[in-house]
């Protein structure tokens, strides 16, 4: 019996030694480990690169999940060459855990791979004339957007709406006191955007807020749904970074690199992100930008970067968030 | 609390013989070193990180505001989901030994689906079913109903499965011998049939319970997460993690471990004098 076990031991030891050496053999595999949702686009643009001479050979393993959940995966060991992430708070993760450099901000583009903007979905033909950030206070508006401790998607919109109402001229203690006045109004706190998209769609609200790209993507596979911009809004930043402690570091730069380039950018602006290359955003700028949105960014000194608003807004004991969500409907609320 | 969970212990009546007594010692091994490393480390593990923030911290955790609403909703939940079942299960559990009707084993084999399907699943069909655009005309989804109803799903099978062998082996002669002495069906149920059964309905609901108390899957789609109104321990732990407070998150996860402990062991208790009896 024990010799059994210890033949079928060694027979698996040598299939997994076959198989790595088959798997080096082939070319370079980079690792791409992603947040939930830029998977059609990102399948589009992985086959398209290898079409070109620098990403001939060069195959990819996909993963895909919440942006914090994949950060810490990361952070624990999952194997990875790229992150994609839906926040710089989760690149911040990956800069605690050694694993990316602390400047990667320095890198081109700022490390962003493509942006997008905190927008509103509502139902067909907008029966509620949800336009502006004041329109989600309106009596009988129900808000879906998912829960701040938990998904990086509710946290931009959260800083959206502060911002937004700040850069309407409004005071800190006015801001405050529409974000109380908004989630009065919060019907459901999904665990992700994703989820939260599903609760929207399953009927519940009048309105989800989300990024432009998910509501793109959730109208691209039939949803019945349209989406307005308010203005102003935040620009949502989305970090694509080589790590550092990659066997591949030098292949997975040049995959990002090559993202940058127009063609690369115009594909992902088909796929309803915005560029961030000059001439690919030039092109498809009447699509995101239209004349008058005002945009504001995390690095606004209204937030001071992830890191300062993240332990500002959504510090799990001290966050204002924690406030904000109490004084909605906590004890004494 | 094995006590608790129904798995009786069978305790040697005499003292075995030396053979016996190595296989004893072995398969006790055996047990205790499978139940450290399945059971034990991993809860001593989450111990040990739920003091990451010393005393202090893992007490201003625990007792904020947002976690005490959510550890009173759970338990609620989790307690009238567990009566729920002790009585609706015991009935599904009687018609399906005691009555014969076309489809019974079809039946019987439906009350373990719940087990199978992934709980996500389960919680994305209640929300098409009992949601916003109900066929069936039912909206509870984002209430507390709608986390006992995800609760109850998942927690089906276990008062009936545990209340259907017990029924089995009820020898039908003791109900007829006190009909035959002039008891009526209520006499019958409450004296002979009800005793009888007590025991396997209380494992039922512990194990029903104790389920119900760490649930996330099914509910965490249904409930809305809104914080003091739906958002189950389960969620708020999840949440710590996702912000970043593993300790946070530890810290009221024991606290619910030791109040479902203590609840387990209670209804252990009472199993054990319901039993007695059979001990003397």
């Amino acid at each position: 019996m024990i010799r059994r076990i210890a033949l079928l031991l060694v027979l698996a030891g040598a299939l997994a030694a076959s198989c790595a050496a088959a798997a080096r053999s082939s070319g370079t595999t980079l690792n791409l480990v992603a947040y939930s949702t830029p998977k059609p686009v990102m399948s589009v643009l992985i086959g398209a690169y290898q079409k070109t001479a620098a990403g001939k050979g060069v195959s990819f393993t996909q993963s895909y999940g919440p942006s914090g959940a994949q950060a810490r995966a990361i952070a624990a060991g999952q194997p990875a060459d790229i992150a994609f992430l839906s926040t710089g708070l989760d690149v911040d993760t990956l800069v605690d855990a050694g694993l990316v450099a602390a400047n990667w901000g320095h890198l081109p583009y700022g490390g962003i791979a493509a942006d997008s903007q905190v927008v509103f979905v509502v139902r067909p033909g907008n029966p509620k004339h949800i336009g502006t950030w004041s329109d989600l206070i309106k009596p009988g508006v129900q808000v879906v957007t998912p829960n701040p401790f938990s998904s990086g998607s509710a946290k931009w919109n959260i800083l959206a709406a502060y911002g937004a109402m700040r850069k309407a001229g409004k005071t800190d203690k006015q801001a405050v006191g529409y974000l109380k006045q908004l989630f009065q109004h919060v019907v459901s706190q999904d665990s992700s955007g994703a989820n939260a998209m599903t609760t929207f769609l399953s009927g519940k609200g009048d309105v989800v807020i989300t990024y432009e790209s998910e509501a793109i993507a959730a109208r691209e596979t039939g949803a019945n749904i349209q989406f307005v911009v308010p203005n102003p809004t935040m620009l949502i930043q989305l970090p694509m970074v080589p790590l550092k402690s990659s066997p591949n570091y030098a292949k997975a730069t040049q995959f990002i690199q090559w993202l940058h380039t127009t063609a690369a950018q115009e594909m992902l602006a088909r796929g309803g992100y915005q560029p961030v290359e000059k001439a690919a955003l030039q092109r498809y700028r009447s699509k995101f930008l239209p004349k008058g949105r005002m945009l504001f960014r995390i690095t606004d000194k209204l937030f001071g970067g992830w890191r300062q608003a993240n332990k500002t807004w959504f510090d799990p004991n001290t966050g204002r968030m924690v406030a904000i969500e109490r004084s909605v409907g906590g004890p004494g609320g | 609390m094995a006590d608790a969970l129904g798995i009786a212990a069978v305790r040697p009546r005499r003292a075995a013989p030396r053979g016996e007594r190595l296989g004893t010692s072995l398969t006790l091994g055996v047990v205790t070193t499978f139940l450290g490393i399945v059971v034990v480390l991993p809860i001593a593990a989450l111990v040990w990180q739920s003091k990451g923030q010393g005393a202090h911290g893992f007490w201003s955790v625990v007792s904020s505001p947002e976690a005490v609403a959510a550890l009173e909703l759970t338990l609620g939940a989790a307690v009238v989901v567990a009566l729920i079942n002790g009585v609706l299960g015991t009935i599904t559990a009687w018609v399906l030994v005691r009555d014969s009707f076309p489809g019974r084993s079809l039946v019987n084999a439906v009350i373990d689906l719940p087990f199978a399907l992934p709980t996500i699943v389960a919680g994305l069909t209640l929300l098409a079913l009992y949601g916003p655009s109900s066929p069936v005309g039912v909206d509870v989804a984002f209430t507390r109903a709608a986390v006992v109803l995800a609760l109850l799903f998942v927690t089906l099978p276990f008062v009936v499965r545990t209340v259907q062998p017990v029924l089995h082996e009820l020898d039908v002669e003791m109900e007829e011998a006190a009909r035959s002495l002039g008891a009526r069906e209520p006499t019958v149920f409450r004296r002979i049939v009800l005793p009888n059964l007590l025991p396997g309905i209380l494992s039922g609901v512990a194990l029903a319970l104790a389920r119900a108390v760490g649930e996330i899957g099914a509910v965490v789609i249904i409930s809305g997460n809104n914080p003091y109104r739906t958002e189950v321990a389960s969620v708020f732990v999840m949440n710590r993690i996702e912000s970043g407070d593993p300790a946070g998150a530890a810290a009221v996860a024991v606290v619910l471990l030791c109040i479902a402990f203590a609840i387990l062991l209670a209804i252990g208790g009472l199993r054990f004098l319901l039993t007695r009896h059979e001990r003397a």
